[in-house]
């Protein structure tokens, strides 16, 4: 069971005050319209899905219900990092 | 009763204090300090159960938590019964009843062993793999016969009356086990400033200083013991836990431990107390100092009553004064058992030899037994054992220097107790629940922790150094280290003084030879309660089960309650030698959670019953309840569901709330839909992207309705948002959906479009809305209020803010029904107050109260939809009908637009939702039943879309439905066919879902 | 080749069971195979065991990293059942329950399928209406379904907690009486043996390290031990781990891999004769025929390849149990575990064609894929045979995730497995 450091609370706190929102970093397009039926399911279903560092977005749901994003190694399940939405990863494969 | 095995002195059991208890239904005596195996043992009681699938006596093997055979059924009363409780583990108390849990008619004299006899040859590993096949429906004969032998202990049949609690904890350090290594890792841990937890399983801290006759710092190890307790229990920083056992280890040094508060004093928590507590901690460090279990020694009929672990034997002599029979012989592979030898003769009873595995044993301990008169048959194993229900005697032979071959004829010994050693295995069970593989040693023939990325140490026998001064160096170090690791300075403890007493080698030896080959020889047992023997897991080899794996899960090794604690090494060398490979390659043994079985209640805690899920109330619910309503589950919220008069039916109570509704006027308790209050300078912009229709226009005081959609088209909720500023607009939800909505609405500002201004908050708990309806609900309302709520200065989709019965409010004039209506929404505290007021002056009007079924009746009258009713996340807004929720042309392209063009989307032949008309309008058709096209046709049937919504409408005077057909909106006035479970085939006939008042004029007056 | 029964257990007794054959070889892999079945779980062993058997074709090898039924088919509650909701889905596992129904016969190998029935329980009016709409669904499917009431669950389940006392009362359930249970891992070993005595290659221990991809053909793979296997087709059932394969192939797939928990009490003489599931109460039991209750419930929320999940995931579980079954308040819980499972948007599996020819994929069975075993393995088979996808497994293609032809069985899959 997780021990999750919320970077807008500023505190380690349980990971039942979180919720798991998969993968991070996924943009939503900026023109939906234009996107083939292909291009727009990627978007919405297809996923990295990997065994090891994993850049993934958490919401302190229980908390100050704001989104972060984690670095997590998905076997270990080591934390190696969060950060704010809208900043990039520093440790990376 | 006697207990005459017990001795006249010794031990830490109380002689002063007897405690009377009952096995089997006799009555027995033992004493305070007792385990209820020690207390058997002490009235010589050798059978305490019959094996699972052999149905073979067994006696007790072990004294703590490894302990495969004393799973006994506890409790006096039906209610407080437990099952499999472990003899070993089991404190005595006064009044304790036990009993057995095989054996028919008893486990004295067991008609089922005598299956276990005859059958038992045809009963390898596996065998039901490869029988009760034929013919097919005798299977299920087959398998009544086999699960009637399933099953240890039984469940209570009552409910437990005990309560359970539990707590979370924070530490610096927790300290698993409080022998030697663990309390010297507390005791610098502690001393050094840091917040520590040591919990350990038994009832008092000393681990193996309890059941040797060691001594530590000059004075005996139990009192050396009390002194350091003496010192964590007086320093304010450290939680003492005895009889609590870490049982889980996981992720970010989480841990669970299982604290037994009242387990010891009888079987049900006297006075109140809670039975079991269970401790949630969050260490920053862990210190593991879980020791090592003995290992036996596999060989013919090692399963015979009187057949034990060597340090057992110790250990009931030591430490609970008891000699568990008169003529022992003791099998070793080392040194370290021969205490168990000196323990026996020192008490005054016989030992007849010590057989040692090792051709050239020397030492001091050796000395010591040979000093003592005791013969030492070197380079000789027990080969086998007589008797049935006791041992009589044992077969010692000579066997070859690498153990594998018996050289010489044997030679019968008389005996009622073998003791057997193997070695020890660490206890590494914790360490591998985080995922960590354990690693092997060679040098301490075991399995030791391997890498982790916890935060931890370990210290003492689990690292596979097996001596008293080891464990306590380790445990100061460990101490030492983590004080280190928290930034703490090291604290003032000296090393205590042990005696070192110098060890030869031990032998790796697992598997005591027979004269025959394994397949023939009498049964050795590797895993006792699962009766898994030597010659099965060399057969499951023989088969091609060659991964560890295999062998366990094709013998059912290891599966039993104790985990394989004493058998799994030894399964493992077995098959690893059947293999011709060593152990660490044959593969490493992993252990899960639990460390030893939990409570149920325990892990449960308070969160069951009125806890097991916060119950929500509106503010009126009281009135409610007076006032006999029926309730319905929505989410966490209990809301009316309907209204009955004394005699009257359900569907007698919907007739009358519908009628006075669509006549007069009803009320209607809608303080349960989620509210979300949304403000900032973009809330419109906002609004406009995650609705499917247009907001950019929508005027301060006005209120729409809108449809929320996910990426893909899907309708996902829906509700009626109002502009209360410019900036400023009060979002509603459906009751089920507030949580989801708000936390969508966040995820997309947060990771999307953070430059908008726009803050959320849900305001759900904030207001009692209370809904009036129907035709005298403009007139109600005048009289709570001094406002204009006249059609023309207060139209249909407005909102104004007003006093209603005194108190500030904001009124909607929106409606569900399709009636004029009025939702009231005041501060949640008013709420009663505003209620019992309407009612006040609503009493001549025949104001009715409603709940949820007839607001659903109602809102189906018009064809409004229920998100989560008459959706379910496959439908977008075209195939609702409500083509007119979505505004194509916005500029922004809005969340599910996308989704809802791709190819599937667009098909013609997608199910839409219609009205359905049932031809006989007396048919309520079924809420899910499911329509086709041809009802003659064979099955399977190609279904055409189920009824999502039925009800009896006393308005119409007929039945009403909604339901999606494929198509439909294109096949009005066509039929569809509904073939229903009790054989009907109910015709319905396609229509508009909008069943009254299409033109909306009722709602506009 | 040996056949199994009661009389050969007696014969074999004479000789002390000495003589038993190899249940399976322990082979050298050829160069080349028709097909490679790359995981040898209990999907992948039941896809060779079909195309040697119905297909006829043996020159097949199963390839797997650790041993033979070791993943999800080791790890799972062993729950079979039907009763799905959509055309589509309701087919595919009806089509794998008929196998059951014959599956110790037609293997020689009795995988103890137990058919004792299954409850799905339903608390809430929502939940009653979701039930009828499913089994008025499977019955005009050919789908054996019931719709009980409170009393009715009462009478089946007694130590169920019917009353009105509970805070989400039982207000009726599906039932089932077709579904039960199976031993999982003699489904595993069955197919295992029945792959192998027709001549299919199992390679244990032996890991799939990439795809040989030659012009967008899959022609082999790379493996660990034994270098490069050619292969004129390759299916791909590496539950838990097929993102991590077809990463290797250069695609993504519309899945995230997720723990997945279930825990055993210790054995118990038998009380539950039946399998009781709850969506809303959040959990589910069954009684295994050594006397473990064997209990399950929902994933953990998050990716995990670490087969193991979050403690409070247990501890609601077990809430959820004593919550329906509050005399189990003292029985004791022996021992957790936990798999990973691929889990889809739509709760429905992918059986599909993938952008790479050859090469295909049966995936994404979330946390139902034990059910579905035989059925899978059998369409599965049907489709490598014939390098086209058999009518029950095309509207499980990958390629719905774009055009929106989702099969949503949340409600079926739920909790209940």
């Amino acid at each position: 069971m997780f021990l999750i450091y919320c970077p807008h609370c500023g505190e380690h706190r349980e990971e039942e005050e979180f919720h798991n929102h998969g993968q991070a970093h996924i943009a939503r397009p900026l023109d939906p319209d234009s996107c083939t039926d292909e291009e727009w399911g990627n978007y919405m279903f297809f996923r990295k899905n990997p065994k090891g560092l994993h850049h993934e977005l958490w919401v302190h749901a229980a908390g100050c219900r704001k989104f972060f994003n984690v670095t997590r190694h998905t076997a270990t399940y080591e934390i190696k990092e969060v950060y704010k939405i809208g900043e990039q990863p520093k440790v990376v494969e | 009763m006697s207990q005459k095995n017990r001795l006249q002195s010794g031990g830490r059991i109380d002689r002063s204090k007897p405690l009377t208890f009952t096995y089997n239904g006799k009555q027995f005596e033992g004493f305070a300090g007792d385990t209820l195996a020690s207390a058997l043992l002490a009235n010589g009681v050798d059978i305490i159960g019959r094996s699972f699938k052999y149905s073979r006596p067994r006696g007790i093997v072990a004294a703590g938590a490894e302990e495969p055979n004393a799973i006994m059924q506890l409790g006096a009363t039906e209610a407080t019964q437990v099952p499999n409780v472990r003899a070993t583990q089991q404190e005595l108390f006064s009044g304790l009843v036990s009993g057995s849990t095989n054996g028919w008619p008893n486990v004295e004299m067991d008609l089922m062993g005598l299956v276990g006899k005859i059958g038992g040859k045809m009963m390898p590993p596996g065998f039901y793999y490869k029988t009760f096949m034929y013919p097919q429906s005798m299977w299920e004969t087959y398998e009544k016969v086999i699960r009637q032998a399933a099953g240890l202990g039984r469940s209570p049949k009552e409910y437990d009356p005990d309560i359970y609690d539990k707590m979370n904890q924070h530490c610096d350090v927790m300290v698993v086990g409080a022998g030697p290594a663990g309390l010297m890792a507390a005791l610098a841990a502690a001393r050094g400033g840091a917040r520590v937890i040591i919990a350990d399983e038994q009832n008092e801290f000393g681990g193996s200083l309890l059941s040797s006759k060691e001594t530590v710092d000059g004075k005996a190890g139990s009192a050396w013991v009390a002194s350091v307790t003496k010192e964590l229990e007086a320093n304010e920083n450290v939680l003492v836990l005895p009889r609590s056992t870490v049982n889980g280890y996981h992720d970010h040094n989480f841990l669970t431990i299982h604290q037994r508060m009242t387990e010891h004093l009888a079987d049900r928590a006297p006075n109140g107390q809670v039975r079991a507590r269970y401790h949630r901690v969050r260490a920053k460090w862990v210190v593991l100092a879980t020791g090592a279990h003995e290992r036996p020694l596999v060989f013919a009929n090692n399963d015979v009553p009187g057949v034990m672990v060597a340090n057992a034997v110790s250990t009931y002599i030591n430490r609970y004064g008891v000699v568990p029979g008169n003529e022992l012989v003791l099998m070793t592979t080392n040194d370290n058992a021969y205490h168990t030898a000196l323990d026996w003769h020192d008490a005054g009873r016989k030992v007849q030899a010590i057989v040692d595995t090792r051709k050239n044993p020397t030492g001091p301990l050796v000395d010591a037994a040979r000093e003592r008169g005791i013969t030492v048959m070197a380079g000789s194993a027990v080969i086998d054992v007589q008797g049935s229900k006791r041992v009589s005697g044992v077969s010692v032979a000579s066997i070859s220097e690498d153990g594998s071959k018996v050289t010489s004829s044997a030679k019968k010994l008389s005996a009622d107790t073998v003791a057997s050693s193997g070695g020890w295995s660490p206890v590494v069970h914790l360490s591998c629940h985080t995922g960590s593989r354990p690693v092997w040693d060679d040098s301490a023939i075991g399995f030791v922790p391997g890498k982790t990325v916890q935060q931890q140490l370990t210290a003492g026998a689990i690292n596979g150094h097996y001596t008293t001064a080891d464990a306590l160096s380790e445990g100061l170090q460990a101490g030492q280290d983590a004080l280190e690791k928290l930034g703490l300075a090291k604290a003032e403890v000296a090393l205590p003084e042990s005696a070192q007493v110098s060890e030869s080698k031990a032998m790796a030896l697992y598997h005591i030879p027979h004269t025959k080959p394994t397949s023939q020889a009498p049964k050795q047992f590797v895993d006792y309660q699962n009766d898994v023997t030597a010659a099965g897991i060399e057969l499951a080899c023989r088969e091609g089960f060659e991964s560890i794996e295999h062998v366990k899960r094709y013998t059912a090794m290891g599966f039993g309650t104790d985990q394989g604690k004493l058998g799994n090494i030894n399964g493992m060398a077995i098959a690893a030698s059947a293999l011709k490979q060593t152990i660490p390659d044959t593969g490493t043994t992993i252990f899960r959670p639990n460390y030893t079985p939990i409570t149920f209640g325990a892990i449960v805690g308070r969160d069951c019953k009125e806890l097991f899920d916060p119950e929500r109330y509106s503010a009126m619910h009281k009135w409610h309840l007076e006032h006999g309503a029926k309730f319905e589950d929505v989410g966490q919220w209990k809301r009316p569901w309907y209204f009955p008069k004394a005699g009257e039916s359900m569907q007698e109570a919907l007739n009358r709330e519908c009628l006075a509704t669509r006549e007069s006027v009803g009320i209607l308790d809608a303080s349960t839909l989620g509210k979300i209050d949304i403000q900032g300078k973009d809330a419109r912009e906002f609004l406009g992207r995650v609705y499917s229709n247009a907001w950019a226009k929508l005027p301060v005081g006005k209120c729409r309705y809108g449809l929320m959609l996910k990426e893909d088209g899907m309708v996902f909720d829906d509700g009626v948002t109002s502009c209360l500023g410019e900036n400023h607009f009060l979002m509603t939800t459906t009751t089920g959906g507030a949580a989801g909505v708000l936390t969508w609405l966040e995820l997309y500002h947060q990771t999307e479009w953070p430059e908008l201004e726009v803050y959320f908050t849900s305001v759900t708990d904030h207001w009692a809305t209370m809904t009036i309806s129907g035709p005298n609900s403009r007139k109600l309302l005048e009289e709570l209020t001094d406002a204009d709520v006249s059609k023309e200065s207060f139209g249909f989709m407005d909102w104004k803010p007003m006093t209603v019965a005194g108190v500030p409010a904001r009124v909607f004039r929106i409606s569900f029904t399709g009636e004029l209506s009025f939702e009231i929404n005041v501060q949640a505290n008013y709420g009663l107050h505003v209620w019992e007021k309407l009612f006040e002056h609503g009493a001549k009007y025949d104001l009715t109260p409603y709940g949820t079924e007839t607001m659903h009746i109602l809102r189906a009258e018009k064809g409004f939809i229920i998100a989560g009713q008459d959706t379910d996340g496959s439908v977008h807004p075209y195939d609702l009908g409500m083509g007119w929720a979505v505004s194509m042309n916005k500029p922004f392209s809005f969340i599910g637009k996308r989704g809802m063009k791709r190819e599937d989307c667009v098909r013609a032949d997608r199910k839409q939702l219609v009205g359905l008309k049932t031809v006989d309008p007396n048919i309520v058709l079924p809420e899910g039943a499911q329509g086709v096209f041809d009802p003659t046709a064979p099955i399977p049937m190609p279904m055409v879309g189920h009824v999502t919504s039925s009800y009896w409408s006393a308005n119409l005077g007929r039945s009403i439905a909604m339901g999606f057909v494929k198509g439909g909106l294109e096949k009005m006035g066509e039929k569809v066919y509904y073939p229903l479970v009790d054989g009907r085939v109910v015709e319905a006939e396609i229509c508009s879902p909008i069943f009254l008042d299409p033109k909306g004029e009722r709602q506009n007056v | 080749m040996q056949q199994y029964s009661g009389f050969g257990l007696l014969k074999h007794s004479l000789s002390h069971h000495e003589n038993w054959q190899r249940v399976w070889r322990n082979p050298t892999p050829k160069k080349k195979y028709d097909v490679i079945i790359v995981g040898g779980g209990g999907h992948g062993l039941a896809t060779a065991y079909y195309l040697a058997k119905e297909h006829n074709i043996t020159n097949v090898a199963v390839i797997e990293k650790g041993y033979l039924g070791g993943g999800n088919t080791a790890r799972n509650t062993t729950i079979v059942r039907s009763n799905y909701l959509w055309d589509e889905a309701a087919h595919l596992y009806e089509h794998a329950m008929k196998l059951w129904e014959g599956l110790s016969q037609d293997l020689n190998y009795n995988v103890m399928f137990s058919q004792r029935g299954c409850l799905n329980l339903g608390h809430t009016l929502q939940d009653m209406r979701d039930i009828e709409r499913r089994v008025n669904a499977n019955r005009l499917n050919g789908i054996d379904g019931e719709v009980l009431d409170a009393k009715q669950v009462n009478e089946i389940v007694p130590i169920l907690d019917c009353s009105s006392n509970a805070r989400y009362p039982v207000m009726g359930a599906s039932w089932q009486p077709r579904a039960g249970v199976a031993r999982h891992d003699a489904v595993a070993w069955g197919f295992a043996r029945g792959a192998d005595m027709r001549g299919v290659d199992l390679i244990q221990q032996t890991e799939v390290v990439d795809f040989i991809i030659e012009d967008g053909t899959v022609v082999g793979v790379k493996t660990d031990r034994y270098g490069d296997i050619k292969a004129d087709r390759v299916g791909c059932v590496t539950a838990g781990h097929s993102g991590v394969m077809a990463a290797k192939a250069g695609f993504e797939l519309p899945l995230e891999s997720h723990p997945l928990q279930a825990l055993v009490s210790e054995p118990i003489k038998p009380i539950l004769d039946t399998v009781v599931m709850s969506n809303h109460v959040h959990g589910y039991a069954s009684q295994s025929d050594k006397g473990d209750l064997v209990i399950g419930a929902g994933i953990d929320g998050y990716t995990g390849y670490g087969q193991r999940g979050s403690y409070s995931t247990i501890e609601h579980t077990i809430q959820a149990i004593v919550e329906m079954f509050p005399i189990f308040s003292r029985v004791r819980m022996n021992r957790q575990w936990g798999g990973i499972v691929d889990t889809c948007p739509d709760a429905c599996p992918i059986i599909s064609e993938t952008p790479v020819k050859n090469l295909f994929f049966n995936c994404g069975w979330g946390t139902g894929g034990f059910k579905a075993t035989p059925g899978s393995g059998n369409v599965f088979a049907a489709s490598l045979a014939k390098g086209e996808m058999h009518e029950l497994a095309k509207p499980f293609s990958m390629f719905r995730f774009h055009n929106g032809a989702l099969i949503d069985e949340h409600g079926a899959a739920g909790v209940a497995h």
